[in-house]
């Protein structure tokens, strides 16, 4: 199912299925499998937010991480400044800081094109990793800010474990389904928004520039808006991760995470709607996994985009797609 | 009364007077044609009045209005469309896309972004039926990137033609296209400018087609207008033959 | 009034180091149309490179000192030998595909570049501040200011100079104007374009790589100056437009001189005023002071 063509029943009916799995996760995998894979859900939350950007409009940021930084930071903010533990009001307060930065960092990004508009966005990004370390007596500098567990729904809501229940479980189970029906929600939206007319108008802006502009798409400001729908998804993404990780860092901010998340985007595939969503996913395992191994994981992720420019364009998702079709073919 | 009227539109670049002082004047519902050598400023002058560059001095007034510094978008909304001359579409979208896309614009529908596109039938309804004027509603399915020239050059006109302009520009719409397969082309987008009661300006190099299709024609030569008149007296217009349709004839 | 020639001077230092990077960025995307994202490792390259090579002749032979100075350039020719590899293999077959695949090769580049760095020379700092001390000082009315300083400058108006000189006065600065000006014109005139890009990739990246290799004497190399010299080497050619040499050297100028008296007033927002000097650029004149667009 790739961009351009007609939703298909196919890819609804496997998007359900992933959905049922990822529910049943928590009560066959162990605790820490789990929250492994919550991480990967909260990475593909950011890498659709992101794909807004590069596969339906066109544009390739190198700045992302700003968004996910704000989102965490927020969250971190709210926990040192207002005492707050609930969790949706975390939620509200990543959305809205990250809604402002990308509105912001937008206006002034989506006046170029392709390679400064990537440069500007790294370049941005970088400020504000270097704001977080000189304003340290706000951000706790790269001591960063501890964040505790949140309360989800304000206690109201409930499920097997009492007030006992230690950190992992909550993290879990309960935290976990909070997350995934977070991220069945944004991929819902996501989905209808790429489908809409705004969506088709991204995909024409991405195609043909000049051609959008002449049947009277303003490209600007439609390049703009999804910038800030990117953004926010982006810090949604940073707003859910910082209670998983305890603690929230200036690294995140720096333009080696955006480059992560470039990274699984291309390596699930950008030219797909869930090829980001798979290519986080599969990356958060990598990276656990392969971590420990060597310390130059930079050079691999630079070589494996390497060679998926080279000879897999296409990413995870998208290569496979294309050999169904293929094998679809040569069978009928 | 004139749909659009140029007052002493000019373009320089560098020292090349692209578009010289030109007054160019157009009447509502007339398909005319522009024709010219390469250079001698047709397209510069589309350009200048569609919006695609800005102009250096002059006046462009459409139904009376003075659109010289209108925003592209403004002069769409105005009722101006345009095609182009090397096909300008939306690759990766299907034909019907390309299409809804110009009527969703069009309507205001862009905007929206909680709404599936698919779900709009009227939009659907009324792009199938512009595919259907041009022949292609059985590529209706197919990305734009995968038409044949021929097709291509339909699409790129049937784009312009769904935003229900008042005024059309044709930058060549028949150009890198085979010999058999103008006329069938030109038949289409005239009889569609004519249902629909449009104004048609069109950008030609191919003479036969001009002297069929045009009962105006207008003849510029170095950012000039240097002939305007029916196809019988541009034909005996010596200047014109000189300058241009000496190797043009049989094009 | 000797404090203010010290900040020109220093501003100068700057623009010189920022002229060769920039000026190396911007003569590749006008020949090429393409910017890579890694050529702020080119120039952390050659810094590195010229920092290890000085270091080995230093230690092994002290007395040699003087003609050590002359292994100086060897970052730059490390660098271009880099780029003339580089260009044929992972650039060459993107030619003919969307943007956005050349800004993820060259962003898979810098990746591996900036470990492969590391790979190679640690990640503790390179430093060569013996050549620095070396050329000693000068008296500039009542304080001093290193020499070496002096030398980078001038090593860095021998490049405008030199690069002025083979862009407009030379065959090949004919040839590769045309190329960047119509590159289709230029092949079909029997101009072979594959070997001018190559060429021009790697003068590039010796400019960059040369830059590195000059300024390591004077702040060492370190992981991390590849990313931070490609920001400003943007800011630059966000000031003087992409593409232009001119316009390199007068954002550079600019940078080295805003850079310089910020420092001094506002240490804190040094970074921010040069972002915001480049905002306004992009504001009001978006294809920079002299840039093409």
């Amino acid at each position: 199912m790739s961009i351009g063509g007609a939703p298909s029943r196919r890819a609804a009916s496997a998007a359900v299925l992933g959905v049922v799995l990822l529910a049943v996760a928590p009560l066959v995998l162990p605790a820490d499998q789990t929250i492994l894979l919550s991480y990967g859900l909260v990475f593909a939350i950011a890498a659709l937010g992101f794909n807004l950007l590069l596969g339906y409009t066109g544009l390739l940021s190198f700045g992302h991480s700003a968004y996910f930084g704000v989102g965490a930071y927020a969250v971190a903010f709210i926990v040192k400044y207002l005492k707050i533990e609930s969790m949706e009001l975390f939620v509200v307060g990543g959305v809205l800081a990250s809604a402002v930065v990308a509105a912001l960092f937008g206006f002034l990004c989506v006046r170029y094109t392709r390679i400064f508009f990537g440069i500007l966005t790294m370049a941005l990004s970088q400020v504000l990793w270097s704001l977080a370390f000189k304003f340290f007596w706000v951000t706790g500098g790269s001591d960063g800010l501890r964040v505790p567990t949140p309360r989800l729904l304000s206690g109201l809501v409930t499920l097997a474990s009492g007030p006992a229940e230690d950190k992992m479980t909550f993290l879990a189970h309960r935290y976990y389904y909070y997350v995934l029906a977070v991220f069945a929600l944004a991929v819902a939206l996501m989905w209808v928004i790429v489908h809409s007319p705004f969506g088709k108008a991204l995909q024409a802006i991405r195609d043909n520039e000049t051609r959008a502009e002449f049947v009277g798409v303003q490209v600007r400001h439609y390049r703009w808006v999804a910038f800030v729908i990117s953004g926010v998804y982006t810090g949604l993404a940073g707003a859910l991760w910082v209670p998983l990780n305890g603690l929230t860092t200036p690294d995140i901010m720096h333009w080696t995470f955006s480059g992560k998340i470039v990274f699984f985007t291309v390596l699930g595939g950008f030219q797909t709607f869930f090829g980001p969503v798979v290519g986080a996913v599969i990356y958060n395992y990598l990276e656990t996994y392969a971590v420990g191994h060597t310390v130059y994981w930079q050079m691999v992720l630079g070589v494996v985009l390497v060679v998926l420019v080279l000879a897999l364009p296409a990413g995870i998702v998208g290569t496979a797609n294309r050999m169904v079709l293929r094998w679809r073919r040569a069978a009928a | 009364m004139s749909i659009l009227e140029t007052r002493k539109l000019a373009k320089s670049f560098g020292d090349t007077h692209a578009v010289d002082n030109v007054d160019f004047a157009v009447s509502a519902g007339e398909v005319l044609a522009l024709i010219g050598s390469n250079g001698a400023g047709k397209t510069t002058l589309v350009n200048l009045i569609s919006g695609l560059i800005p102009a250096d001095s002059g006046t462009v007034l459409f139904e009376g209005a003075d659109i010289t510094a209108a925003s592209i978008h403004r002069k769409i909304a105005l009722g101006i469309a345009r095609s182009f001359q090397l096909v300008n579409l939306f690759d990766q979208l299907s034909t019907l896309d390309n299409v809804a896309l110009a009527i969703f614009s069009r309507d205001g529908k862009t905007r929206k972004l909680f709404r599936l596109s698919e779900g709009d039938s009227a939009v659907r309804e009324e792009a199938m039926g512009v595919l259907r004027q041009f022949g292609l509603e059985g590529k209706a399915r197919v990305a734009a990137g995968g038409l044949s020239q021929g097709e291509r050059k339909l699409l790129d006109v049937a784009v312009a033609y769904a935003l229900r302009p008042k005024l059309l520009f044709l930058d060549e719409p028949t150009s890198g296209v085979s010999t058999r397969e103008k006329a069938p082309i030109m038949d289409i987008i005239t009889s569609v400018v004519r249902s629909g009661r449009i104004t048609a300006v069109i950008i030609e190099h191919d003479m036969d087609v001009v002297f069929t299709y045009c009962p105006r024609i207008v003849a510029m030569h170095q950012g000039a207008i240097l002939a305007d008149g029916t196809p019988e007296e541009i034909r005996n217009n010596e200047q014109v033959t000189a300058n241009m349709l000496g190797s043009q004839a049989h094009s | 009034m000797d404090i203010f020639l010290i900040h020109v001077l220093n501003s100068l230092l700057y623009a010189s180091v920022l002229f060769l990077i920039a000026g190396g960025l911007s003569l590749i995307y006008g020949v090429m149309r393409i910017v890579n994202l890694a050529h702020g490792n080119l120039y952390a390259f050659g810094a590195y490179t010229t920092a290890w090579a000085v270091g080995r002749a230093i230690g092994d032979a002290p007395s040699a000192r003087p003609l050590v100075y002359a292994l100086l350039p060897v970052g730059a020719l490390a660098a271009a030998g880099l780029g003339a590899v580089l260009e044929p293999l992972l650039l060459r077959p993107l030619y003919r595909r969307a943007e956005e695949y050349q800004l993820l090769i060259t962003f898979g580049l810098l990746l591996i570049l900036e470990d492969l760095m590391r790979l190679i020379w640690g990640p503790y700092p390179l430093s060569v501040s013996a050549l620095y001390e070396g050329l000693g000082s000068l008296t500039v009315g009542e304080s001093v200011y290193p020499t070496y300083n002096l030398l980078v400058i001038v090593v860095g108006g021998v490049a405008a100079a030199g690069l002025w000189a083979f862009v407009y006065r030379t065959q090949f600065g004919v040839v590769l104007r045309a190329t960047s000006q119509n590159m289709r014109m230029a092949s079909a005139l029997g101009v072979n374009v594959n070997r001018v890009y190559v060429q021009a990739f790697t003068l590039g990246c010796f400019m960059a790589g040369l830059g590195g290799a000059i300024v390591v004497p004077q702040q060492g190399a370190v992981l991390g100056m590849g990313v931070d010299a490609l920001i400003l080497a943007f800011v630059v050619v966000v000031i003087g437009g992409l593409g232009s040499l001119e316009g390199a050297l007068i954002g550079a100028l600019m940078v080295g001189i805003v850079r310089e008296f910020g420092i001094t007033f506002f240490p804190e927002v040094e970074l921010a005023v040069l972002y915001l000097m480049a905002a306004v650029v992009l504001l009001i004149r978006p294809a920079g002071l002299l840039g093409r667009a």
